[in-house]
């Protein structure tokens, strides 16, 4: 991204547009990946909850997938997760594998 | 009409704050401001002004809510004094950062230690460079015209600044003198309405205020303020000029008095001015060429037209009513060598510092260095550059 | 009506506090901010102390919050909310403005129990109309782990390092909940993020008190606590089931414990985790592990009966 000079900064350094740490993935960071596993899931969005990065999607009450533009790989969703009948429906992996 | 009163520098800023009937007013007490605030309270407490008060536990807090109440878009106010502007200082910088244009009296005394109340100009010097606006007034009369003027100047779209308006403890803020009130509608006409520029509190638009600024980017931030602060004069002379349609009392970046055919001069700032003019009359009579420079728009420093103004003379005192320990002479001293090293052409120069804690100003010390002046543009020496006046042995 | 307090209703909201953000890997703060955010429905407006969620959620053209924001200074995020609030007030009794706006301010343990004591104290003896939300990891994080007066008994930190003449933090931790309680706001409580509904009750319930209200919420820092990434929310579990961080609100004079453990904890359970208090558990130590656990025991004692002392008499 191109640097403003100093006659196009906003008076005051005031931000204002709100959200814009939006452009600034975060996903970079991760050493280790959460892994969804849908059929052991019900759903119960402790992982959305308590997810430090806003960065599990979820549609009229369902999960979806991570995003990973901006997980960084902390692995509470996965302490936290209840999963199915003992079986998680989240684990972690390490990147790149 | 205007009123004519007899009233103290304290009660006459009051009246102004009164005036211009601010949104928020942040107050605390501290000598010899108090009495500011004790009667704008009084205001807001008989209904005469719309503002709401925040009747905080310290000056740091004052400053700090005068942040908040700015940003969220409205006129704000609060006034100090030595110790509490000192403790206010961290946030001086973040108003001025920030570009809210908050307005403060600072009713100059000495800052400790030792512990004194009473008038010099420590305070308002220690936050000569914290990127506020200083407008500095000699009487109760100026005091009263510099507060309305601030306003304008302060909330002008091209500048979006805070602005002190700095007069001198006791000397001033406490004695009784005649001058003359506007009418209120005058005042608030001249002051109109506030503008807003990214307020807080329009949740339409969140905004956020305050955000880390790292080695990309913070010095282009320095250069805005900087160049902020090269409109501010322009600005202070047209406000100055719509003012003076109003009432007929001329204001500038400074004032100068029997100075264009003059061979010597003093600078010197405030309520000492008014006996130096004094002394200068009878000097003018024995038919020594003598004249005066008084800064208003302290900060930031018209150095050019200063240097203008000056630059004839043969020989120039810089009477400081602080030291700056350390930094060799005054601190007013730095700023007119400064103005004056640009000339080609410049006059001799010594600085004297006076009355300190409120140690009285009186003719003899002027009298004293327009001697010293005249035998300097005779010899064209400088005997000593920096001295002490009215100090014991 | 205000979305009811279930993961359902509330995962359809938009996130105010959003990705993008700097906090560290499994970092306790921004998921207290989320809560806190997510219970109530009203708009509002936030100030924050300098520290971690300062500096990580507002960078440059960067900002997390989806909500108007300002940061100021360390030590004045209560004077600075204090002045965004009475700008407020100001309008609106002159007719400039009519929304129903709530003001939240937010600041980490240094920033609340330290420097920012004198501030928070006056702002909320002025009354204005305000939450003040401590997320308490109990030391100076942001510049490095540096004890504060909120760090537990025997914690390893920067500036009280365990060796050989100093086993970690001597004193014990101020008890900031309790001070703010005597300031006889309406509404003072603790919270944890493991306990979610708890939290966003208080929260509620805090928004529709008129006046000053003051919230504790642990905050579990993976970084000074010398912990796993993933254990933020398992470990503030462990501290409310250990009793070392109680859930209870102070309601006009009255305490409730929220949430009573079924067994309570020992300790030990909520320090072995942590690297912190790794050298509590050697044998020269072990008067200070005791010494942990009688302060927990005597604090939570205190607090039940003060809950049977300030309890409503029944007619």
């Amino acid at each position: 991204m191109k640097q403003k000079g100093w006659k196009e900064l906003t008076p005051g350094a005031v931000v204002t547009e709100p959200g814009s740490s939006k452009q600034f993935k975060t996903g970079s960071w991760r050493a280790f990946k959460p892994r969804w596993i849908e059929e052991n899931c019900i759903h119960c969005l402790f992982c959305w909850v308590y997810c430090p990065d806003m960065a599990i999607t979820v549609k009229d009450g369902k999960r979806g997938e991570f995003n990973f533009d901006y997980c960084k790989g902390c692995g509470i969703c996965a302490l936290e997760c209840p999963g199915k009948k003992g079986n998680k429906a989240i684990v972690m992996e390490e990147e790149g594998n | 009409m205007p009123k004519i009163v007899a009233v103290t520098g304290n009660e006459a800023v009051a009246e102004a704050l009164r005036q211009v009937n601010p949104d928020v007013c942040a107050a605390y007490p501290i000598t010899p401001q108090t009495d500011i605030m004790q009667r704008f309270s009084s205001f807001a407490a008989n209904g005469k002004v719309k503002t709401e008060m925040i009747l905080v536990e310290s000056e740091h807090s004052a400053m700090s809510a005068c942040v908040g109440a700015s940003a969220a878009g409205g006129r704000v106010i609060t006034a100090t004094s030595s110790q509490g502007l000192a403790l206010m200082w961290e946030i001086l910088w973040i108003a001025s950062g920030d570009r809210l244009p908050i307005v403060m009296p600072l009713v100059n005394r000495a800052l400790s230690a030792p512990i004194n109340i009473h008038g010099d100009h420590s305070d308002g010097m220690g936050a000569r460079d914290c990127g506020w606006i200083q407008l500095w007034s000699e009487n109760a009369q100026e005091a009263y015209d510099n507060t309305i003027q601030a306003f304008r100047i302060a909330e002008h779209l091209d500048i979006r600044l805070p602005a002190m308006v700095c007069m001198d403890g006791f000397i001033i803020s406490h004695s009784i003198t005649r001058m003359e009130y506007l009418e209120d509608e005058k005042v608030k006409s001249f002051v109109g309405e506030f503008k807003t520029l990214n307020p807080l509190l329009d949740i339409e638009k969140p905004v956020s205020y305050g955000p880390l600024i790292l080695t990309d980017y913070y010095m282009e931030y320095r250069k805005a303020h900087e160049h902020v602060m090269s409109k501010v004069p322009g600005v202070v002379k047209q406000v100055a000029d719509e003012f003076e349609k109003m009432t007929g009392r001329k204001y500038g970046l400074f004032e100068t008095y029997r100075l264009d055919d003059a061979e010597v001069g003093i600078v010197v700032l405030n309520s000492a001015a008014g006996t130096t003019k004094d002394v200068i009359d009878e000097y003018r009579a024995k038919g020594i060429k003598a004249g005066l420079l008084k800064p208003r728009l302290f900060r930031p420093f018209p150095y050019a037209e200063v240097g203008d103004a000056l630059k004839h003379l043969k020989a120039v005192c810089v009477l400081d009513r602080a030291d700056a320990f350390g930094g060799s002479f005054g601190p007013l001293f730095m700023d007119i060598a400064s103005s004056l090293y640009i000339q080609d052409k410049k006059p001799l120069m010594f600085n004297r510092i006076y009355g300190l804690g409120g140690r009285d100003y009186m003719p003899d010390q002027a009298e004293h260095v327009l001697n010293e002046l005249v035998e300097t543009a005779k010899t064209g020496k400088v005997q000593s550059v920096k001295e002490y006046i009215g100090v014991r042995e | 009506m205000a979305t009811p307090l279930s993961l359902k209703e509330l995962s359809k909201k938009e996130d105010r506090l959003t990705s993008g953000h700097r906090m560290c890997s499994g970092c306790g703060a921004p998921t207290v901010v989320k809560m806190v955010m997510l219970a109530t429905d009203y708009p509002v407006i936030a100030s924050n102390a300098t520290g971690c969620l300062e500096v990580s959620t507002c960078i440059q053209q960067f900002t997390s919050w989806n909500i108007p924001w300002i940061h100021n200074a360390f030590e004045n995020a209560a004077a600075t909310l204090s002045g965004v609030e009475t700008m407020y007030r100001s309008l609106k009794k002159q007719g400039k403005i009519d929304q129903e706006i709530k003001f939240i301010a937010f600041g980490g343990d240094g920033g609340t129990y330290d420097i920012g004591l004198q501030s928070l104290s006056g702002a909320m003896e002025r009354g204005h109309d305000m939450i003040y939300v401590c997320y308490d990891n109990g030391a100076y994080m942001n510049t490095g782990i540096q004890r504060s007066s909120a760090t537990p008994l025997g914690a390893d930190t920067t500036t009280c390092p365990v060796g050989s003449a100093n086993p970690g933090k001597v004193q014990e931790r101020k008890d900031l909940t309790r001070i703010m309680a005597a300031h006889g706001i309406p509404y003072v409580a603790q919270a944890s993020p493991s306990n979610w509904a708890d939290l966003m009750k208080k929260v509620r319930k805090a928004h529709e008190i008129k006046g000053p209200k003051f919230l504790n919420i642990i905050a579990p820092c993976n970084r000074g606590w010398r912990s796993k990434t993933d254990d933020a929310i398992t470990l503030s579990r462990i501290a409310v089931d250990t009793c070392y961080w109680p859930l209870f609100e102070i309601e006009n004079g009255v305490t409730k414990i929220t949430y009573k453990p079924k067994e309570k904890k020992p300790l030990v359970d909520f320090l072995k985790p942590q690297g912190r208090f790794k050298h509590l558990f050697a044998p020269e130590n072990e008067w200070l592990l005791q010494k942990a656990q009688e302060v927990v025991d005597r604090n939570w004692d205190r607090l039940l009966r003060e809950e049977e002392f300030t309890a409503p008499k029944s007619e």
